[in-house]
């Protein structure tokens, strides 16, 4: 049992997490006001796509650019349990329609239609934002990975997804709220998510999901799965011949990945009160792979300093200097992906052996080599194995 | 839905929607020319491609202003100078990309998809600090104003007619230069193997940033073409880039005629629903069937049979 422990987790990876915690637990709630930790909460639900494309792209060699979709799927399946609540009868009894959400009074509609009913239900809701994505994302790889389609085609034809789905949205006003979105949500079950003690309570709530989907995300990589995963990246075609079925692989890993994306557009909903078609289409999808590259591909903790570091700048700068937050995004794309393919995380990694081999210089060599080199080694063979992928 | 309209009646809307989506065919056979180029035969994937596009636009805007203000004598014929200087434009800022950018990325496809992404905002926010965030449009010399009036019912303007045969010379002169030019077969053999077309004594890097250079160049001139059916705004190129990627690939990324066929069934399907439903239901369909069909068919509609 303590071998397998020590194998999962590592002292660094221990130490990783434990500094995530600290600063999401303790450094931040104890320094902003309920207005920014609300932001970094909404910040921390992007993060959750970010995880899953490290997962796809980083490990698995998929590039989707339609994590906005299933960002979507969960955002709206919890919005429209949230407007259901909020259009009580006696709430919208202004209305031509007393009962529906205001939207579709506007639109003329005078009942609610058939595939709002089930979302009358907290517990439906719950399933249907764990697995609905996870199961379209199910059709849309099968239909792929068993084709042999990949890579690039794969990334244009998920965009081109995420497109659709935005101008289906915005085209059916009636049934979606069209290009306002889902908005004025109020309360979950009775309970008023606008005020403060509700925010702090969700935002915690949202860090504990976070750390439960990094363990999740944690266990499949350093499980034989992700050895595969790793595999089928830089060799589809060996991994194949050892007789391995390489797309049930890459069907599952997707699927993963839009389970988490689902995740955190439903704590966005939460978080935010709102959710519009601006966050399903194709350029909030491709900023989640920026989040992703700028945290590091292939760092799952990477990949939340990277939705946090690029969203606190977008706020702060787009706040300051509008006309330049386009040039800095740009730079930022380019930039990382010129200069630094492996993110912070590849940084990160670098100082950490550098101090380490410091470290072990400077000490009395006789009792402490062993552990060091031990320790240099597989560091050494694991970003032998993660080095970038050549596809 | 048909009953409501006469059978003569029924014959000019399909005729003036066909017309219509013959407009929409050349504008994406345009845009989708330079991709086939830059994604069919390069494989790089130009997220940017719709920028070097509204490049072009932006020229041809800029050259209409120097004609109204400089020559206004000559002004019929700006649009001819205009499409040169967008070519001009838009492929030198293609050659100097592909040297800045793209020629690092050769050997990681999906990095460049990033990285010409980035390309796209800043060039995004650079037309919305230089023309500003509103759209422009151009005013068209007399001799491309009006319609032709074919039969009663069915009438055909003219600027669309001239971008549609602006379109087929280009096609045509696309295919002239890739299939039966020297050059168009160096390229060819890059793009099929590098080192091998490196060792029998072509230079690779020159004939990769002449190829980008075309196809952005291409897309300038599309953009310039695009200026006399709409008008231009800093993000138009996004708009259509999702549209000209789907033609692209569903045509077969390799084939030029798969290009064509492929832009005119999107095309023509798009424009003759949009009549009986909605533009955004019409093109949700349209997008639906085309990425249906490609989940059955990855390879598109005209493939090379070759091993890889």
């Amino acid at each position: 049992m303590n071998v397998m422990k020590s194998n999962l987790f590592k002292r660094q990876d221990l130490i990783n997490y434990g500094l995530l915690a600290l600063l999401l637990l303790v450094v931040l709630p104890l320094t902003l006001d309920i207005f920014r930790l609300n932001l970094v909460g909404k910040y921390l639900s992007y993060a959750f796509a970010a995880i899953g494309l490290v997962l796809c792209w980083g490990y698995g060699g998929i590039l989707s650019l339609g994590q906005g979709i299933f960002f979507g799927i969960g955002g709206y399946a919890m919005a429209m349990f949230l407007k259901l609540e909020a259009s009580s009868p006696e709430a919208t009894a202004i209305q031509s329609t007393p009962g529906i959400p205001d939207f579709m009074d506007w639109n003329q509609l005078t009942a609610l239609p058939w595939f709002w009913e089930p979302f009358n239900s907290l517990g439906f809701t719950v399933l249907a934002i764990l697995f609905v994505a996870p199961l379209f994302a199910f059709v849309v790889a099968t239909a792929m990975f068993k084709r042999r389609v990949g890579g690039v085609y794969f990334a244009i034809i998920t965009q081109a997804i995420a497109a659709i789905l935005t101008i289906l949205i915005i085209g059916q006003q009636g049934y979606t709220g069209g290009v306002n979105g889902i908005t004025d949500l109020r309360t979950l079950m009775g309970w008023d998510i606008r005020s403060d003690s509700a925010k702090y309570v969700l935002y915690f709530f949202g860090v504990a999901m976070l750390f439960l989907c990094l363990l999740m995300a944690h266990l499949v990589l350093k499980s034989k799965l992700g050895r595969l995963l790793v595999a089928i990246r830089d060799r589809e075609d060996r991994v194949r011949f050892s007789g391995y079925d390489v797309s049930n692989f890459k069907i599952f890993v997707f699927c993963f990945a839009a389970m988490l994306s689902a995740i955190g557009g439903a704590m966005f909903t939460l978080q935010v009160g709102f959710m519009s078609p601006t966050l399903v289409g194709i350029v909030p999808s491709i900023e989640m792979v920026i989040f992703c590259a700028l945290g590091g591909r292939l760092s799952i903790i990477g990949a939340v300093y990277g939705a946090l570091l690029v969203n606190a700048a977008k706020t702060t700068m787009s706040e300051a200097f509008p006309e330049l937050w386009l040039f800095a995004m740009g730079a930022l794309f380019i930039g990382v992906v010129l200069a630094f393919p492996n993110g912070l995380a590849g940084l990160y990694t670098l100082l950490v052996d550098k101090f380490k081999q410091r470290r072990a210089h400077s000490s009395a060599p006789a009792n402490r080599t062993s552990a060091p080199a031990a320790e240099k080694e597989q560091v050494d063979s694991s970003s032998g194995v993660t080095a970038p992928s050549q596809s | 839905m048909f009953a409501d309209y006469s059978s003569s009646e029924l014959v000019a809307i399909f005729a003036m929607q066909g017309f219509a989506g013959l407009s929409l065919f050349s504008i994406f056979v345009l845009m989708a020319l330079g991709l086939a180029i830059i994604f069919g035969q390069m494989g790089v994937i130009n997220m940017a491609h719709g920028e070097f596009m509204i490049l072009g636009a932006y020229m041809t805007y800029l050259t209409s202003h120097v004609f109204e203000s400089l020559m206004p004598g000559l002004y019929g014929a700006y649009f001819i100078v205009a499409m040169m200087v967008a070519f001009l434009a838009a492929g030198a800022l293609g050659a100097f990309v592909e040297w800045a950018l793209i020629r690092r990325l050769y050997h990681r496809p999906l990095d460049t998809l990033l990285a010409t992404w980035g390309l796209s905002l800043i060039l995004q926010q650079c037309y919305r600090s230089i023309f500003g965030a509103r759209e422009v449009g151009v005013s068209l010399p007399d001799w491309l104003m009006g319609s032709v009036a074919i039969t009663d019912m069915i009438e055909v303007p003219i600027n669309g007619l001239f971008v549609m045969i602006l379109t087929l010379l280009i096609a045509a002169g696309v295919y002239y230069l890739m299939y039966r030019s020297n050059w168009g077969g160096q390229v060819r053999a890059v793009v099929q193997n590098r080192p091998m077309a490196g060792a029998v004594g072509i230079n690779t890097e020159r004939v990769d940033r002449a190829t980008f250079a075309l196809g952005c160049g291409i897309a300038g001139v599309a953009g310039s073409a695009f200026t006399m059916i709409g008008s231009t705004g800093p993000t138009s190129g996004q708009l259509y880039i999702v549209d000209t990627f789907l033609v692209v690939v569903f045509g077969g990324a390799a084939s030029l005629l798969g290009t064509i066929a492929s832009a005119f069934t999107i095309s023509q399907a798009q424009s003759t629903m949009e009549f009986f439903l909605s533009g955004s239901m019409a093109k949700v369909l349209t997008l639906l069937v085309v990425v249906g069909i490609l989940m059955l068919r990855p390879q598109g509609l005209f493939s090379l049979k070759i091993r890889r």
